[in-house]
C-alpha cells in the first residue's frame, strides 16, 4: 500500500467527517428552519465526500477495512483533522465562524486538487467544488449578516472569529504525507494558498463591517493527531455504536 | 353580507367540493374550513418540526456512514415538509411566527408519537418502518383533499414519506439478519412503539369529534378505525417477513372479516400524552422553545440587514 497516500487521504478527509459531525449534532436545533435545512444540508455533503475519501482509502489498503472502520475505530490521535472543525457549537456565531474560516481553505484546497495526476482524487473535488462554493457562500452571507446586523449580533460574530483565529494558521502546515504527495504532483501545497485565504478572509470581515483579528499567536496540533480537549467528547458519540457492538453490520 | 347571501355563497362551496374541485387561496370559504384547515395543517407541519427532534438525537450516533447520510438526508426531508407545509398554512392567512407562537405555547398541537424517547438505534427502524408507515395510511388520501395547497404539498410529501418507510423497513432488516443483540434491539423498539403507533391513527371513532365535517371536506376518507385496522393488516405481515413478534397476544387472523384482530388500546396512555404528561412532552417543547430563544439575535440581525440593503439600494438609485 502507499501509506503516503493513504495518509493524505485520511489527512483531507478527517475535516470533512469531523465539520460533518458537529453540523449534525445541531439538526433541529437552529435559529430558523431555513437554517437548520442548510446546515443539515452541508454536513449531508461532507459526509458524503469523506465516504468517498475513505472508500478510496480503503481501497487503496487492498485488505479487508472498509470505510466505516476508517472513520469509527481509530484512536484520537491517529485522526489527522485540523483543530478548527472539531471547535464546539458554541452558538450561531461560532458556527458560522468556523463554517466560513474553514471553506474558504476548502474551496482554495479543492480547487488546487481537481488538478491532481491522482485522478480519483481529481474526480472527488472537482464534485465537492460544486457542493463547498455553496457552503462559502452560505457562511459568508452570514458573516456579513451577523457582523452588519445588530449590536448584539456584530459582538457576537466579532468574538467568535477572534476566538476561532488562533486555529486558521494550522491550514497551511505541511504533514510528510503532504510533502511527499506534493513532489509527486498529487497533493496540494497548501503553504502556497495562505496568503489568498487571509485576503480573502479579510476582505469578507472588512465588507461585515468586522475586524480581522491581529494576534500572531495560532494553535495547532490536529494535524499531527493532538486534539483539542473537545475531541474525545466528540469521538464518543461518532464511535458509539461501533465500538459497543464490534463487528456487525449495519 | 346578509344572511341569505352567506348561506349561497356556503352552498355553491360545499358543491364545489362536491365536485372535487380544488379550492384555492383567494376563493371565498366558510371561516370555519379556513379555521379547521390552519388546524390540521399546523399541526402537521409542527409535527414535521418536532418530529425532527428523536431521529436528529441519532445523526451523531449513526452507526454507519451510510446510516449517518441516510439520517441527515431524512430529517432534512422532514424540516423541507415543515416547510411546505408552513407555506400552505400561510396562505390562509397566519403568519409563521403565529403559528410558532401557537405551538410554543402549547395552544397548537403536534403527533404524540414524538413524545417518545428514541433509545436505541433500532428506534430509527422503527419509527420509519412504523410511525412513518402510519402516516403514510393518514396522509396518502389527502393527496386528493379539496384544499389546494395542502393537497399539493401533500404530493411531495407522501412520495418522500413512502421512501423513509421503506428505508425503516431495510434498518430493521438489517438488524433482524444480524447478531442476536441486533435482533433483541429490534425486537425492544417493535415492543415500545407498537402501541403508540397504533394511537398514532387517532382516537376510535365513537371518540373522534371532528370526524364528520373533515369527511365531508376530504378532510379525511376513512375513519380512525378504519385506518387502523388498514395499518395493522400491512404490518403483521411485514412483522412476519422479519421475524419479530407484534406485542399483542390478541393478535390473530380473523377469517371471517379477512383482517386482523387486535387486543384493547390503552387509551389512558394515549389521553395521558396528548395533554402534555407523556416521557418527553417537556423535554420536546424545551428543546423548540430554546432553539427559537437562542436564535433570536440571529433572526434580528437578518432582518436589521435586510433592511440596511434595501435602504442602501434606495439610496443608490435616487
Amino acid at each position: 500500500m502507499n501509506e503516503d497516500l493513504y495518509n493524505y487521504i485520511l489527512g483531507i478527509a478527517d475535516n470533512s467527517l469531523i465539520l460533518g459531525q458537529r453540523l449534525g449534532e445541531l439538526c433541529g436545533h437552529g435559529p430558523s428552519l431555513e437554517t437548520d435545512i442548510a446546515g443539515t444540508n452541508i454536513s449531508l455533503d461532507l459526509i458524503g465526500q469523506t465516504r468517498s475519501y475513505f472508500q478510496y482509502a480503503a481501497k487503496l489498503a487492498g485488505d479487508d477495512r472498509t470505510e466505516d472502520d476508517i472513520a469509527f475505530l481509530r484512536l484520537e490521535k491517529q485522526y489527522t483533522n485540523v483543530l478548527l472543525v472539531e471547535q464546539p457549537n458554541t452558538h450561531f456565531g461560532y458556527v458560522m465562524a468556523r463554517q466560513y474560516l474553514f471553506d474558504v481553505f476548502h474551496l482554495l484546497f479543492l480547487k488546487e486538487l481537481q488538478g491532481s495526476k491522482d485522478e480519483t482524487l481529481a474526480a472527488i473535488a472537482k464534485k465537492g467544488i460544486k457542493e463547498v462554493s455553496y457552503h462559502k457562500r452560505f457562511s459568508g452571507d452570514w458573516i456579513k449578516r451577523l457582523g452588519d446586523g445588530t449590536e448584539e449580533s456584530h459582538a457576537k460574530i466579532q468574538e467568535a472569529i477572534d476566538d476561532l483565529w488562533t486555529y486558521t494558521d494550522e491550514l497551511f502546515d505541511s504533514t510528510a504525507a503532504d510533502a511527499v504527495m506534493t513532489a509527486q504532483g498529487i497533493g496540494v501545497d497548501v503553504s502556497k494558498l495562505k496568503d489568498t485565504y487571509y485576503k480573502e478572509v479579510s476582505d469578507l470581515l472588512e465588507e461585515a463591517t468586522l475586524a480581522t483579528p491581529e494576534s500572531k499567536y495560532f494553535t495547532r496540533g490536529g494535524k499531527k493527531g493532538t486534539h483539542s480537549e473537545h475531541m474525545g467528547y466528540l469521538l464518543s458519540d461518532l464511535q458509539y455504536m461501533q465500538r459497543t457492538y464490534p463487528n456487525m453490520n449495519w | 353580507m346578509s344572511e341569505k347571501e352567506v348561506k349561497n355563497l356556503e352552498e355553491i362551496f360545499e358543491a364545489r367540493i362536491a365536485r372535487d374541485e380544488k379550492i384555492e387561496p383567494k376563493d371565498w370559504m366558510p371561516e370555519k374550513y379556513r379555521k379547521t384547515h390552519i388546524r390540521q395543517i399546523s399541526q402537521h407541519a409542527h409535527s414535521e418540526i418536532v418530529g425532527m427532534l428523536p431521529e436528529g438525537n441519532w445523526i451523531s450516533r449513526a452507526p454507519s456512514l451510510r446510516r449517518k447520510a441516510a439520517l441527515l438526508a431524512k430529517v432534512q426531508d422532514e424540516a423541507g415538509h415543515g416547510l411546505y407545509l408552513y407555506s400552505a398554512c400561510e396562505t390562509l392567512g397566519i403568519s409563521r411566527n403565529e403559528l410558532y407562537e401557537q405551538l410554543h405555547s402549547g395552544k397548537a398541537k403536534y403527533s404524540s408519537i414524538f413524545n417518545y424517547p428514541t433509545v436505541t438505534w433500532a428506534d430509527m427502524g422503527a419509527i420509519g418502518w412504523l410511525v412513518d408507515g402510519a402516516a403514510i395510511i393518514n396522509q396518502v388520501p389527502l393527496c386528493n383533499t379539496s384544499y389546494g395547497p395542502y393537497a399539493r404539498a401533500m404530493v411531495r410529501v407522501c412520495k418522500e414519506e413512502s421512501f423513509h418507510q421503506r428505508q425503516g423497513f431495510e434498518i430493521m432488516l438489517k438488524l433482524c439478519n444480524g447478531s442476536s443483540e441486533q435482533k433483541e434491539m429490534a425486537q425492544d423498539a417493535l415492543n415500545r412503539w407498537w402501541w403508540p403507533s397504533l394511537m398514532m391513527l387517532g382516537p376510535t371513532d365513537a371518540e373522534s369529534v371532528h370526524t364528520e365535517q373533515s369527511m365531508k371536506w376530504k378532510l379525511k376518507r376513512k375513519t380512525n378505525d378504519e385506518l387502523r385496522q388498514q395499518f395493522i393488516d400491512q404490518t403483521v405481515p411485514q412483522a412476519d417477513i422479519l421475524g419479530l413478534t407484534i406485542p399483542d397476544p390478541n393478535l390473530k387472523w380473523n377469517e371471517e372479516t379477512g383482517s386482523y384482530d387486535f387486543g384493547e388500546i390503552d387509551w389512558d396512555e394515549f389521553w395521558q400524552v396528548v395533554k402534555g404528561h407523556g416521557p418527553c412532552n417537556k423535554k420536546r417543547m424545551k428543546d423548540r422553545v430554546g432553539a427559537w430563544e437562542r436564535g433570536a439575535w440571529v433572526r434580528d440581525a437578518a432582518m436589521a440587514y435586510a433592511e440596511k440593503t434595501e435602504k442602501k439600494k434606495l439610496k443608490e438609485a435616487i
